[in-house]
Formats: structure tokens, C-alpha cells, sequence
């Protein structure tokens, strides 16, 4: 039996549904890791790009898109890491963005700070580290209402 | 260049990032401030991340079937082919930051140029480690210029640390026979160029702090070359090596 090899534009859109996994409410294509999707005569061949080189998440990320892919009939899977060009937050998409924003996590700017505070809004805000949680993010804080957020660090 | 040449290059930039993040990493848990604390891990996990592409790279050019754990885990003291500067022990919080800056500066420094390198793989390599080194440089200036332009107290560690690591920093420049046929080969800076930025930076970032440097220019070498590395390294691989020399080929 020949099983027709998937189309490219429904193995993005599961890729899509792959959340990262120390920030779920965005998908690994969201945050533009995923840097093509092809077939090798019959072998789909996903390239991913980690953000940061340390970062634990990048295994765990390989594992969950292995995962999916399989879980929707693909066997013939080949995973390859890209290291250049280098990953970027300008690869975030919009949507991306505007969930990270809507999770409480200020989306990165290239101005080197967040906009705005992502619980009030507002853009009295200080920096408390350069460092934060997971390697992606620094800590600051809103001095109009308080609260600490995470900022997505531009690179 | 030759390849045992090429494999001695890469191990150096392996073995500056792994000794140096395992120092960081040193102080997870301990830092004065949960802040520097998180800094401090995320510093070390960077410089991990580097280690995996640097010593991955080196082992494939070696061509004997070692991978980059093989090469971190399982090479003794006398392989090891970091600069002396980062098997210094991290002292107080400021000697540390004091250590990470001295590094910093002249590891971005270096990263940029060898974006341009003639090996790709190793092009690559440093245009991925040199965002992050670039990130680790703005926080370690900016800690040394505010604890330099500090407190009588901070003010007075601060020297004590610039004038302890300043005779490490000389090694870092001083090009030896690897260094010039990587520059020759197009594949790694002029390192007296490098030393040249490197010391003009250096000048201008210490009178911000309000810190000397220290008049004697005198460098402990032998580190990058393993002819003679301190009695801290050993130290360092009893711990980081401890678990597969205690259980050979343990995974996770
Ligand atoms: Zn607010």
C-alpha cells in the first residue's frame, strides 16, 4: 500500500498546533524555530533552529514535533538542526506576539525594552535583570501598577 | 592549517566556554540575589551551549569518533586547551563579574571576526555565540562600572580583582604557532589586533569605573597551549568529571 505523502501546508498547520514548551500558549512555528519543511524523496525533513544554544527546551522541542508528526502518520521523518542564520525574535510571528503579550509576557522590541506593561498597559517600566526565567527572557517591572513581568529579550 | 592544528583551535574555544561555564555555574544557588542569581545560570547555560557546538566541531575534525561530551568528560587536565583566565576561582561576587567581563570583552571581540572565518562551520558557530556573548558583555560592563563606581567597599574589591586577573588577561592575545597559522589560513583573527581593541577598550571602560590597571603588563601563559595550567583545573574536573568517571557511559 502507497500512502500519499502529506501536503506541506498541513504538516506547517500541525506543526503549528506544537506548543513550546516552557511558554505553551505560543507553537514552535510561532516562535520561528521551524525554518523549513521538505521532502527528501520520501523523507519530510524539518529544520529547526534553536534560540538560545543552551537552551534545555531545544530536546524537548525535537521530541514533541517527532511526537506529532508521527501521531499523524508520518514515519518517514528526518529532524535537522540549522544554526545559521541564526535565530532571531524578528522571526516571532504577529500572532505569536500578540499571545505572548495576552499571557503576560511583553513581546520583544527592538528598542531593547518592552512597550508596555503587558497586565496595564502602561510605559512607566524598569528593568530589575537582564535574565529571567528560561534563557529568552529578562524580568522587569511595571511602576504603574506594581506587578513584575517576563520581557521576551530581542535577539 | 593542519588538521591536529584546526582540532587544538577549536578544543580552545571549546575548553574556554566549558571551564568558564562550569565556574558560572558554580554559583547557582549561592549569588547574592535571586536576580544575579538567575543571571548567573542563564550565563552558564549559554556558555554550555557554545561548548556543545565548539567541542561537536573539534571532534569531527579530529576524526576518531569523539563526540563533545567524549571531549568535555573523559580528556584529563593536560588536554585541556582553555586560557588560564577562566579556571580562576570565582572568588567574591565582584571577582567573578570582574573575571566574566576580562573574558567577555575579548571573546566578542574575537566572535565578530570570526564570523568571517574561512571555515564555515566555524563562521556559523560564532554568529549563533556571538549574540549571547554580546548580551553577556552588556551585563558584565555594566556591573563592573557600577560596583568599580561604587561603594568604598565594592570600589575596593573591585581592584583587588582587576589587579588578582590582570596577569591572566595577556594570554588571551598572545598569538603562538595555532594562532597564527589559523590567521594565516584565514580562518581566526590577528590576535595582535585583537589585543590592540582589546587594551584600548579595556583603558576606556576601567577609567568608567574608576579602576587602575595595573602598571605590570607580566602574563602567566600556558593554558591555551596545556603546557601548564593552574592547580585549579584538576579541581574543576573532579567535580564536573566526577559522574562518568564514577560510572563510565552513564546517560540520562
Ligand atoms: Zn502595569
Amino acid at each position: 500500500m502507497v500512502i500519499a505523502k502529506a501536503p506541506l501546508a498541513d504538516i506547517w498547520a500541525w506543526l503549528d498546533q506544537v506548543p513550546d514548551p516552557e511558554i505553551p500558549v505560543i507553537s514552535v512555528v510561532d516562535l520561528g524555530i521551524i525554518r523549513d519543511v521538505a521532502y527528501d524523496g520520501d523523507t519530510l525533513v524539518v529544520a529547526i533552529t534553536p534560540t538560545y544554544s543552551g537552551c534545555p527546551a531545544t530536546s524537548v522541542i525535537a521530541i514533541d514535533i517527532e511526537a506529532a508528526l508521527r501521531a499523524k502518520g508520518v514515519d518517514d521523518l528526518r529532524l535537522e538542526t540549522r544554526i545559521s542564520p541564526a535565530w532571531t525574535t524578528d522571526w516571532l510571528s504577529d500572532k505569536g506576539r500578540a499571545k505572548l503579550e495576552a499571557y503576560g509576557i511583553a513581546p520583544p522590541n527592538p528598542a531593547g525594552g518592552p512597550d508596555r506593561c503587558p497586565h496595564c498597559g502602561g510605559g512607566d517600566l524598569e528593568r530589575i535583570s537582564q535574565f529571567g526565567s528560561t534563557p529568552c527572557k529578562a524580568q522587569w517591572r511595571c511602576k504603574s501598577c506594581l506587578e513584575p513581568f517576563d520581557y521576551f529579550k530581542c535577539i | 592549517m593542519e588538521k591536529d592544528q584546526l582540532f587544538q583551535y577549536l578544543l580552545r574555544f571549546g575548553d574556554n566556554t566549558l571551564v568558564l561555564g562550569h565556574r558560572v555555574s558554580e554559583w547557582c544557588g549561592h549569588a547574592p540575589v535571586l536576580e544575579e542569581d538567575i543571571a548567573l545560570a542563564n550565563t552558564a547555560l549559554d556558555l554550555i551551549g557554545q561548548t556543545q557546538m565548539w567541542l561537536g566541531l573539534a571532534g569531527e575534525v579530529e576524526g576518531k569518533g569523539r563526540s563533545a561530551d567524549d571531549l568535555a568528560m573523559l580528556r584529563d587536565a593536560w588536554d585541556f586547551r582553555n586560557v588560564l583566565l577562566v579556571e580562576q576561582p570565582n572568588g567574591d561576587f565582584g571577582q567573578t563579574l570582574m573575571r566574566q567581563f576580562l573574558f567577555d570583552l575579548w571573546h566578542d571581540l574575537v566572535l565578530t571576526e570570526l564570523q568571517n572565518s574561512a571555515e564555515p562551520r566555524i563562521a556559523e558557530i560564532a554568529e549563533k555565540a556571538s549574540k549571547e556573548v554580546r548580551y553577556h558583555l552588556e551585563r558584565s560592563r555594566d556591573t563592573v562600572i557600577g560596583l568599580g563606581d561604587g561603594t568604598a567597599e565594592s570600589h575596593a574589591r573591585m581592584q583587588a580583582a582587576l589587579d588578582l586577573l590582570y596577569p591572566f588577561v595577556g594570554e588571551m592575545s598572545a598569538p603562538d604557532e595555532i594562532d597564527l597559522a589559523a590567521h594565516e589560513a584565514g580562518i581566526g583573527p590577528d590576535l595582535a589586533e585583537i589585543d590592540q581593541r582589546y587594551r584600548a577598550a579595556l583603558s576606556d571602560l576601567m577609567g568608567e569605573a574608576t579602576l587602575t590597571l595595573p602598571a605590570d603588563s607580566f602574563a602567566h601563559k600556558g593554558g591555551k597551549s596545556g603546557a601548564r595550567h593552574s592547580e585549579h583545573l584538576g579541581h574543576i574536573l573532579t567535580q564536573m568529571q566526577w559522574l562518568q568517571r564514577a560510572y563510565p557511559g552513564a546517560v540520562w
